[in-house]
């Protein structure tokens, strides 16, 4: 991974945090994004992102990013705000890079030899790419929950208890089963596994696999949550109750959630940014992106014409 | 409509002979399978065939009077030197009193073996109280009488051509009848070293070097392998050398093994200076061997792990090592210890590059530790096969049946080992 010298600017002074509420129109937007390849005609706008990237009082703030996969341009200039306690939808069509740009906010792209990420995010105002940042302290704050559920081979008790055990967050025996029960009650699992924590955690249904996945996640306590396509491998019942575990989580959590469902999108987030080979066309609240889409793609994508 | 018919009618018409040509196959594997089975078949045969018998030998009944004057003159006991032979000689005597001269005592003392007077020894030594007494010891009679009650020994030859003339086989016969003669479980075969009387020789010598050979090996090569396998699987950069360290790797894993013999010849006894014939230095060369077989395993496992469990614990927030240690290594671990035990299968076998490095000499006291001069079971096989005692034969064939044993004990508990430790994921 490189970074560029603009990086390295930013690392040594880090963008000031803005309290005050600020609507700014997309073309005077500071380093807002030029949509390149999408000739002006097209929008009315002048080819830019379209709506409102900004947010009042950002938790994680992704300002230019870049990635590219060897010499593929996979995400290109991509610039968002997160807020504390949103569910953000990031939608569109499939290979439009949205797990992509996921997977750079918490640094799980470091794990592919050929990716390059350039550009700034910051967490909390501090830039989660600069060189002192430890990916694992990182992800210990910022949370993931994969398209496929993913236990590990243990029990239910030591998957939801792996993480607190190897950050250290528990004194005693008597904490962690503490961490264990809170984590597995939020996601409104503990009533069907209470009397069973030592069972495979590869023995549940899907949706239960998926919900201690989430359990597992939320045991580390961390401040933002990504959820890359979750219900995607799950029936529509199981896929009901995560949507409601959702609402009651953003009241602590930041969620960024990857859909390709945007009845999902439309039901559970508050912001929806769409993508579109690898660009953001537009991000707005999510009555103004479902009832009056301002850039033709997006409306396009609703309607279903593309994607 | 008259196409689709025209379609059912092909298939059809095509299924005889389909079905002759899947007939066919199955006969092909069935016949395959049976070869291979009659092969293994004639082979367990033949070895048992061979091999039971040695498993028995034949003891004579002697009364000995343990004469206090020959074990213990001037009061004190001197079990070096007092003459144990001369009390077997006596004890065979008063059997057959009517033996007279020189050379008819002499074949008369060939029918037991020299082994003993060592069980006299014992016996005195174990119990200095029977001093004095006569007590009735059953002795191992010599390898020809051992093969002629086995039915190994022509009587109808001509006598100038047999190891035991017409007369030891009347005195042997006279021994049966009295019932002076009996057939039983051959202890000295697992309990001795190795010695030029095949009736005293015994694997133990073998066994041990065996043992202690395969207990360096398995204490070496097992860490390393794997920990050469995780750092080229999980934290090793993908680049040229990597390229090259694997192809080498895999080209070490078919070298023929007496090259690492050589190998072992030169550093280890030649330039280290370790000692010729020990079982540490068998323990080196046979590491090298196995080396590269439980590193090439030990990669195997660790890509089988998925990659989704990886991706999961690193989302949250485990480190690379930690990712590799709670995780990747546990559900790899059948996979390596399947490798582990195919190499140390293999290891045991091994002669040739033993044969460089000295531990073919003949060797007769068990070793006691990793520096003791030994030999290994694979290689005791080899001096006894070449041996003209006819006695060795069996006891070849015995000491491979040992052999096949400890394999086959190895890969039972590889399996077992296996089947407990496998985990669904």
């Amino acid at each position: 991974m490189t970074m560029t010298a603009m990086t390295k600017a930013i690392t040594d002074d880090p963008p000031p945090q803005s309290p005050v509420p600020r609507a700014v129109p997309a073309a005077d937007t500071e380093g807002g994004n030029i949509l390149p390849g999408i000739a002006a005609q097209e929008t009315e706008l002048g080819g830019k992102t379209v709506g409102t990237i900004t947010c009042p009082d950002p938790f994680m703030v992704a300002r230019d990013v870049n990635v590219y996969y060897g010499d593929n341009h996979a995400i290109q200039h991509v610039s968002l705000e997160i807020a504390k306690q949103e569910v953000i939808a990031l939608i569109g069509p499939s290979g439009c890079g949205k797990s992509t740009f996921l997977r750079c906010l918490n640094r799980m792209n470091d794990t592919i030899e050929t990716a390059r990420v350039s550009g700034t995010i910051t967490l909390d105002g501090q830039d989660i790419y600069r060189r002192e940042q430890d990916p694992v302290a990182l992800r210990a704050r910022v949370g993931m929950v994969f398209q496929k559920p993913n236990p590990f081979p243990k029990s239910i008790y030591d998957n939801v208890a792996y993480g607190p055990r190897i950050h250290g967050l528990a004194g005693d025996r008597a904490e962690l089963d503490h961490i264990v029960h809170t984590s597995l009650e939020r996601a409104g699992l503990l009533k069907e596994v209470k009397d069973r924590l030592d069972d495979s955690g590869t023995s549940l249904s899907g949706g239960q696999q998926q919900r201690l996945c989430i359990a597992r996640t939320i045991a580390v306590n961390p401040e933002v949550i990504l959820m890359d396509e979750p219900c995607s491998a799950l029936d529509p019942i199981a896929t009901a109750r995560i949507e409601d575990l959702m609402d009651e989580l953003c009241e602590d959590y930041a969620i960024v959630i990857v859909t390709h469902s945007m009845q999902q999108a439309a039901r559970v987030s508050k912001r929806v940014a769409y993508f579109h080979l690898g660009l953001l066309v537009e991000v707005d609240s999510t009555d103004k992106i479902f009832t009056n889409p301002q850039h033709k793609l997006t409306e396009d994508y609703i309607t279903g014409r593309i994607g | 409509m008259k196409t689709t018919c025209t379609t059912r009618e092909l298939v059809e018409s095509g299924l005889a002979k389909r079905r002759r040509k899947e007939y066919a196959f199955r006969l092909v594997g069935i016949f395959a399978t049976a070869v291979g089975v009659l092969f293994l078949g004639v082979f367990f045969a033949s070895l048992i065939a061979k091999g039971s018998t040695a498993f028995k030998q034949t003891f004579v009944k002697l009364d000995i009077t343990l004469d206090a004057e020959v074990i213990a003159p001037n009061g004190e006991l001197d079990l070096q030197y007092a003459d144990f032979d001369g009390l077997v000689r006596n004890g065979l005597r008063e059997i057959f009193p009517e033996v007279r001269g020189r050379t008819e005592r002499r074949e008369l003392y060939r029918l037991v073996s020299v082994g003993a007077a060592y069980e006299l020894r014992a016996i005195v030594e174990n119990d200095p109280s029977l001093l004095g007494t006569t007590q009735s010891v059953w002795v191992p009679a010599s390898s020809d009488v051992d093969m002629l009650i086995k039915g190994n020994i022509d009587a109808d030859i001509d006598e100038a051509l047999r190891t035991l003339s017409d007369q030891q086989i009347g005195w042997v016969t006279t021994l049966r009848e009295k019932g002076l003669l009996r057939s039983q479980f051959n202890k000295a075969l697992f309990s001795n070293g190795d010695s030029r009387e095949p009736e005293l020789a015994g694997i133990k010598g073998a066994v041990m070097g065996s043992f202690y050979m395969l207990l360096v090996t398995i204490s070496l090569s097992f860490p390393i392998g794997v920990a050469a396998a995780i750092y080229l699987e999980e934290f090793a950069p993908k680049s040229r050398w990597s390229d090259l360290i694997e192809v080498n790797i895999n080209n070490l894993a078919a070298v023929p093994s007496i090259v690492f013999g050589l190998l072992g010849l030169a550093v280890f006894i030649n330039w280290l200076s370790l000692p010729r014939s020990a079982p540490l230095v068998g323990g080196l060369v046979l590491t090298l061997l196995t080396l590269p077989v439980i590193i090439i395993a030990s990669r195997a496992a660790i890509q089988a792990v998925p990659p989704s469990i990886r991706e999961a614990a690193l989302g949250l927030g485990a480190s690379r090592t930690q990712v590799v240690f709670h995780h990747v290594l546990p559900l790899a671990m059948p996979g390596m210890l399947t490798g582990a035990i195919i190499g140390m299968s293999r290891a045991l076998g091994e002669s040739a590059p033993l044969l460089m490095i000295g531990m073919v000499a003949f060797i007769v006291d068990v070793p006691g530790g990793f520096t003791d001069p030994a030999t290994a079971l694979p290689v005791q096989i080899y001096l006894w096969a070449d041996s003209p005692e006819r006695a060795f034969a069996e006891r070849t064939s015995a000491a491979i049946i040992v052999l096949l044993g400890f394999l086959l004990l190895m890969n039972l508990a590889a399996v077992i080992m296996r089947r407990r430790m496998e985990r669904r994921w």
